[in-house]
Parts: structure tokens; sequence; C-alpha cells
């Protein structure tokens, strides 16, 4: 799409991402978000039950990716290693001439702690840097795989919801008459649907993965953007360009796409941050109601319950709402420096006032 | 001639050396660079510019209205006292002094009136807020001050519009409505930003008629803004000649007229169109013709949308255009000319409105045709609108911008090859072809619309409508445009469909007039004989007005 990636930027781009840059706050929450997202992404290498590498009897091992059995190391059963299992551990591998590189963090989100001295939930301490949840599990281990997951579902929710939505304004705004009346209509009975319920519903039907809860809220979300396209369409169809490309002799789609869209993606992406804190927020308060992602899954909404559930164990609910915090503000910031980029006015307001 | 100097010899308004810059991106640009100008009272004097010649500028900082957005870099703005008072500087005062000025003394037209007034406030209350802020008046008084002005400025049915909102009015009138609001409170100075260029030839006569009237009456100095020298030669005593934010010529309108100095001044004065010489076109192919072509909107009402009437937009034309002719469409605002043209295009899509008649192209009956069948005839006729800044997209590089066309027509042609296409008709109009990465806003009014052209000629087109394509232009570039679409003519003997409220355009570039007034098409001839000798008093009162700068009030066109 030739709005989105311009093979070199037009003066215009160029000039929102200077004051883009200029945004000070802007710009550091973005980087800042960017480096949270980069550490957690590679979440099995950073918090794992499983060791990253392994080299036996002249052969490397990624047991942190694939799975592998007993009998790959020397050991009896077809079973997956046990490498929390210290007699497996002493005997097999490191009898056998074997070497093994541990994660920073030896616990993944679903590692129950049955070695440890405390009862869940443990507080903070050396073995647990940000304690236990209520089953056990370590609470650091759970914020980085549960941060990585909300990001990534959110960023995927958001995205496929804005092409969704931003192609249906298009077209909608583009055609106008009986399409535009009928996808209003449409719309209007769609979206009086109440979500909430329905994922009740589902959930009592089956199981729902990450994906099929991806998949539900999409049905929903895409009706956001679809207003503020179609109006930047409706706009924008009359514009004496789009009128000379008509007479160009360009089809409908790809006037549409090449002239309108570019001026429908300036309100999408002043958009678009926002979007994605509020699919943060459904992903989380989903969670906290328990019918969201499946039980087991490392979640920051869950912590929010479980932190609710345990108030005699605060660090829970802290961790939880601190990580959120934090995670929402820097997404409102960048939000708040990128629509302050694209207002077409505020470039001028540079000068001082004449007296 | 109109506003003589008054008889003090303090000028009630004295500008001298003034400077303002703005500022934007981190760069400054000057706008005004040590201007002085003097109006005496009762005086009438001109401001002449053109685009970024810092005109505006000048007069918004006289009542200091760029405060917040521009810097004051030097000079003063100096108001005669009152009552033996000294002279006020306007730069330094204070901005609750400064707001008794603004509606008191020093009165503003604007030029765009659908803008200047409030849309969602009545005439009764836009111009009574102004007498009550001033003159402190309330109730019943209000109201008959403001009835007496509008009678005054004019307004037919003053009584019946007083509850009128300004969307309901004619431009014209709401220009009146203007200049009702800026006497309202008998002010010394009335500056006016080019207040007849957005109006129809017929209105600004009779709005120029209107202000002479005032200002005898009034005795009141005005500073009158614009680039058309002839207004000036009609209404003002002195004229300062602007250019690129400098004063560069100032004197009598006599003198100035009859023997300017200044190089700027003489190209100003020759920018005026030459009328084109008839020529015999006889032996010359059709290119497009229209027969008893009527366009219709229909207008829906109530609850099911039915059609309770029609506007007649083009109410059965019928012209031919032959190769290396130029036919022009002559009409105000309203006639109905621009519809033609979309028609003639097949622009207008068949649920919008009612199509009557035939267009053909080339012999080729294209009327009953759709957009698919249409598209490889567009090849033949393109077109070049009126805006510069609205017509080209502000994202795409000016070579794409020219390639677009070819994109669509001549697909299965290497990229080098359009390339190359792209470069040749960069040259045709005279652009350099090493800008075509720029973007558009990097270009000037008059380089966009070469553009522009560059983009309709890259086809290679047998016929071009030209929908008012130097409006937005200054004079001295709408004369280079003009000579270039002449010399294109020559050589590739193109047809053009002209299409101008700019009488002085038409009759340079036209060999065939058609005259236009609400939808049908009024007088038409050779254009020696339209302009020299016109029959219809329509036609008449539009040649006296163009030319003359003269109203008609009989009757023949609307007030």
């Amino acid at each position: 799409m030739i709005g989105l990636l311009p093979k070199s930027w037009s003066p215009l781009s160029r000039r929102r991402l200077a004051s883009f840059r200029r945004n000070r706050r802007g710009f550091c929450s973005l980087w800042l978000f960017l480096l949270m997202l980069l550490v957690t992404l590679p979440a099995e290498f950073i918090a794992n039950d499983k060791p990253l590498l392994v080299h036996f009897r002249g052969r490397w091992y990624v047991p942190a990716l694939r799975a592998y059995p007993e009998t790959a190391f020397g050991g009896d059963f077809e079973t997956e290693a046990d490498y929390q299992d210290s007699l497996f551990m002493d005997d097999i591998i490191k009898a056998g001439g074997g070497r093994v590189l541990w994660a920073p963090l030896p616990w993944s989100y679903d590692t129950v702690d049955a070695g440890s001295d405390e009862p869940a939930p443990a507080r903070p301490g050396a073995r647990h840097w940000l304690g236990t949840d209520d089953q056990g599990r370590d609470v650091l281990a759970r914020v980085i795989y549960g941060f990585r997951l909300s990001v990534l579902f959110g960023f995927a929710l958001t995205a496929v919801s804005a092409v969704v939505g931003v192609l249906m304004g298009l077209w909608q705004g583009y055609s106008g008459g009986w399409v535009d009346l009928l996808v209003q209509r449409f719309m209007e009975l769609w979206g009086s649907m109440p979500t909430l319920y329905m994922l009740i519903i589902m959930s009592s039907f089956v199981t729902p993965t990450a994906l099929s809860l991806l998949g539900l809220l999409l049905l929903f979300s895409w009706m956001g953007l679809v207003y503020v396209v179609r109006a930047e369409t409706l706009r924008t169809r009359n514009l004496e360009y789009v009128r000379a490309a008509r007479a160009l002799g360009l089809s409908g789609p790809r006037i549409a796409l090449r002239h309108v869209l570019p001026n429908a993606m300036v309100a999408t992406l002043t958009f678009l941050p926002f979007n994605l804190a509020a699919s943060l927020t459904t992903l989380t308060s989903l969670d906290f109601l328990g019918l969201g992602l499946p039980p087991g899954s490392p979640s920051l909404g869950e912590m929010l319950q479980q932190g609710k559930a345990n108030l005699h164990a605060p660090w829970l609910g802290l961790t939880a709402f601190l990580v959120l915090a934090v995670t929402f503000t820097l997404v409102v910031f960048i939000g708040e420096a990128v629509r302050d980029a694209f207002d077409p006015r505020r470039g001028l307001g540079r000068a001082e006032a004449t007296r | 001639m109109a506003g003589q100097p008054g008889d003090t010899t303090v000028p009630l308004l004295d500008i001298r050396d003034l400077s303002v810059d703005f500022a934007q991106d981190g760069r400054l640009t000057h706008a005004v660079k040590g201007a002085s100008l003097q109006v005496m009272a009762g005086e009438t004097v001109g401001l002449v510019g053109e685009s970024g010649s810092g005109k505006s500028v000048t007069a918004l900082s006289v009542l200091q209205l760029l405060r917040g957005t521009a810097r004051h870099a030097g000079g003063q703005v100096l108001l005669r006292g009152r009552h033996g008072e000294g002279s006020l500087d306007l730069v330094s005062a204070p901005e609750s002094l400064l707001q008794r000025i603004r509606g008191g003394r020093i009165a503003m037209v604007f030029q765009e009136p659908m803008t200047s007034l409030n849309p969602l406030h009545t005439v009764e209350k836009q111009i009574g807020e102004t007498l009550r802020l001033h003159r402190g008046m309330t109730g019943g008084a209000v109201r008959t001050r403001v009835l007496d002005l509008l009678e005054r400025v004019g307004l037919r049915d003053a009584a019946s519009r007083l509850q009128a909102y300004p969307h309901e009015l004619s431009g014209g009138q709401r220009q009146r409505v203007m200049i009702a609001m800026a006497l309202a409170n008998e002010p010394e100075l009335l500056i006016a930003d080019e207040p007849t260029t957005a109006l129809d030839v017929t209105v600004q006569a009779q709005i120029l008629q209107l202000v002479r009237r005032l200002q005898a009456e009034l005795g009141m100095a005005m500073l009158w803004i614009t680039h058309d020298l002839e207004i000036i030669r009609q209404l003002a005593a002195r004229v300062y000649v602007m250019e690129q934010g400098e004063v560069v010529e100032n004197g009598p309108c006599t003198r100035i007229f009859s023997a300017p100095r200044h190089p700027y001044t003489v190209r100003l004065l020759s920018a005026t169109p030459e009328p084109r010489l008839p020529r015999s076109l006889e032996a010359a192919e059709e290119v497009v013709r229209v027969e008893a072509v009527q366009v219709h909107f229909p207008i829906r009402k109530g609850l099911f949308r039915r059609v309770v009437g029609r506007v007649r937009a083009v109410d059965g034309i019928s012209f031919r255009v032959r190769r290396g002719e130029t036919v022009g469409l002559v009409g105000e605002s309203g006639s109905g000319k621009s519809t033609v043209a979309n028609a003639l295009l097949r622009l207008i899509p068949r649920s919008a409105a009612l199509l009557a008649g035939r267009v053909l192209y080339g012999g080729t009956d294209v009327t009953g045709y759709d957009q698919g069948q249409m598209r490889p005839l567009r090849r033949q006729a393109q077109v070049v609108f009126q805006d510069p800044y609205g017509s080209l997209s502000p994202r795409l590089s000016v070579g794409a911008i020219v390639g677009e066309g070819l994109q669509v027509h001549h697909r299965d042609l290497p990229a080098a090859e359009r390339e190359a296409m792209v470069v040749a008709a960069l040259r045709t109009v005279e652009l350099d072809p090493e800008t075509r990465h720029r973007y558009p806003h990097e270009f000037s009014g008059g380089q966009r619309q070469r553009i522009a052209l560059a983009r309709a000629l890259v086809l290679k087109p047998r016929f071009l409508v030209l929908d008012e394509p130097t409006s937005a232009l200054d004079r001295t570039v709408q004369k280079d445009v003009l000579k270039l679409l002449l010399d294109l003519q020559g050589r590739e003997r193109l047809a053009y469909l002209l299409i101008s409220h700019d009488l002085r355009v038409i009759r340079a570039l036209c060999d065939h007039v058609l005259v236009m007034q609400a939808g049908k098409v009024v007088e038409e001839g050779p254009a020696e004989q339209v302009f020299g000798t016109p029959r219809e008093p329509y036609t008449k009162a539009l040649m006296a007005a163009a030319f003359e700068m003269k109203a008609v009030t009989d009757g023949t066109v609307r007030v």
C-alpha cells in the first residue's frame, strides 16, 4: 500500500517524523516500549525451566525450543527429559560429559516450584525475585511471558481490525449510496451485540485458545475505525485531484487506494496507539474475569485477579498493576506524540508574538 | 476620480518602515521589508501586488491582527490622534486600546464573505454585535440602525433579510452585509482586502459603485488592496505597488498608469492579455461535438426521497470544437459552464443527474458509454482544473503525478519509456525535468498549473478542457501560461474548450464564444463579434462590467 511505506519519504512525512522526534516524552516512550518488547520477545531464552543449550556427546541440543526424549540423553524412558530432576541431570548429563547452559531465570511461566521452602504465594526473595503466585509459579517469569503475550495479542488485534476497518470504511465511503446505507445499518446492529455475553457463551462451548479469542474479539473490534475512515473518504472523494484522477481514466478501486487511502491513513495512524491501549485493556479485563485466555496462560489480568484474591500477598497485585500502568502510560504517551505530529496546525505556532 | 486628499497635512494612517517576519520550521520568511505608506483623511489609496507581495500582511498589521502568528521586526504604524492628541503607534498599543479602534475608527472588509461571516448568526445579530460593542446600543435602537445600514448598502428587501443566515444570501449580498458591518460605526478608515475578487464580475461592478457612493457620503478614507489594477484605476487617487515585501513604486494613479517607472510596475501593467486575432479554421476536422445536452439534477424531498423538482444546471447547449480551435464558455457562477465540461468528459455519474442530448468524440457517439467503455477514450480528451493547489495530490512526486495516466493507458510500455514520456511532457510545458522528483508544494501556483498541464498532455490528447485554468494565478503568471497554451495549440493543433468567467482570458484565447446564463446559452458567435458587437442585453452588461467596471441596474443581472 503506497500510503503506508513510501519508497522515499515525502516532505510532509519527514516533517511529521521530525515533530514526533521533538516530543521527547513520546519519543523516549517509544524507545522504552520497544526495548521492553525486545527484551521480552525471546522470553523462552530468558526465563525457562529447560536449559537453553545442552552439549552432550558431541552434539548440540536446544531443549528450550524442542522437546527431546530421555533416551536422547541416554535415559530409560521415551518421555520428554525432565531437566528439573537433579538425579537425571547429574547422572546422565554431567556424568556423560555434557555441558548445560541455563536461562538467566530458571523458571518458566508454568513451573510450579516444588522445591521452595515457603508456601505459595511466596514472598519476593533470592530464589524468586518477585515472589510466586498462589500456585507457586514465579511472578517475574509470568510477567515476562505475560507482557509479551498481551502486547503481541494487542498488536494482532489492532492491526487486523485496522486493516479490516480501513478497507470497510474506504469501500463504504467511496461507493456511497446503498452500500453506505446498508453497511451503516449492519454496523449499528452488529455493534449493539454484547461482546461479553458472546464470550461467555463461547467459552461454555469450547475452551478458548489465544487464536479463537483473537478471532472472536476481531469480530467486533473492526468497527472502531470505519467511521473515521468513511468520513475522510467522503471528504477526500470530492477533492480536485481525485476528480483529476478520474478524468485520467483511473478505475474506482485504484483511485481509492492510491489517492484516498493515504489521506484516510492520517486519521487512522493517530488512532492506532489508543486502539492498542484499548485492545490491551480488553484482554486484561477478560482475563481478570476469567473469560479470556485459557487457565495456565501467563496473563497480567489473571495476576490482577490473584492479587485481588490474595491481599495478604501484595506483591502479586502490585506487580501486575505496575506493569500494566507502565505499559499503558508508555502507549498513551506515544499516542499523544503521534497525534500531535499529525496535527496540521502545530507547526505554525512556533513564532513569538508580534511585540 | 474619487478620493481626493483630506485637508490636514498629518496623514490619518502613517506606516513607516514596517517589517514583518514569519517563522516556520526554523526558517524565517520576511513577508514585509521596510514598507512605508500614507493614507490621508478622506482619501482612497490603492495597494497593489501579486501573491507573496506582502500586501495582505501589511493590511493585517495595521490592526495588529497577526499578533501571535507573525513577528514584528521593525517600523511603526501611526494613527493620527483625535481632538488634538498625538499620533498613536498601533504596534505597541495595548490590546484593550486596539479593540476600541478595531471596528471603531478603523474597519476592515475581507475577501471571502462566506468565511468572514459567522454561519450561525443572523445578519441582524452580526451587524448588531459591533454596534453593541462600540456604541453600547441596545434593543430597538440596534434594529433601526441595522435596517438603516442595510438600506444604505443597497440590500434589497432589507427588513426581510434581517433574520437571514449567511448561507441564504448570495455572494454579492454577503459582501454588502460585510460592508454594512464595517460602516456601522462610521470609521475614519476602511481597509478592504480584495473584497471583490471572489465575486462575479457584474456583482463586482455593483459593489465598486456602492463603495464609491458610500465614501463620498461618509468622507472616510479607504485603503484598497487588490491585484487588479483596473479596480485601482476606477477607485483610487494614489497607488502603492508592492513586490516581494517591498514597496517598489508609489504615486498618483494618473502618473503610474501613464508613465510607470519601476520594471515590475511595467510588467504588471502589460500583463493584460491581448485579444486573439481572428483566423480561419474551416478545413479542420471536428474533434468534439455536443448536441442539445441537458443536465438536470433532481431535488429529492421527503421520507422516500421522491423527486419533487429539477435543477436545470444545463438546459440545452450545442457546439462543436475543431482541431486547432478554441471554443470559450463564458458565464458567471451558477451558469452551468463547469457542468457542461463535466458532462462532456462524462464525469457526471448517471445516478446523480439526468442527461439528455448527445456527445460525440470525433464522430463516435459516447453518450451512453459507461466508465469502462469511456476509459480507452479518455486518452483523447483531458482536462486542466482551476485550483493548482488542490488538483495535484500532495503525496506524490511530480513525476508520479504526470506519469499516472501512463500507468493506466500504456501499461504495456516499459518503465523507462514511460519515464521518457514524462520527461518530454515536462519539457513541453517548459519545466525542468530534473525537478520531477520534488513534491508539488515546492512549486509556485503557475508551475503547478504547468504540471497539471503536463499531466494532461502526456497522454497526447486531441482535446483539452481548460476549466478556469488561470483564475487562481497572478496576472503576470497568467500571461505566461496563456502564451504557453497558445504555442501548444499552434504546434500540436489541439482543440480547446476554455471555461472562464474572466472575459479577458476568453478574448485572448478563443475563436468562438458561447455566453451562458442560468444553464442556457444567451448568445454565441465568433469572438470578435461577441466582444465587439454584443447583441443580447446580458452580454452587454457582462462586457460593461468586465471592461469598464460599469454596473447595470436595469434588472438584467441579479443583485
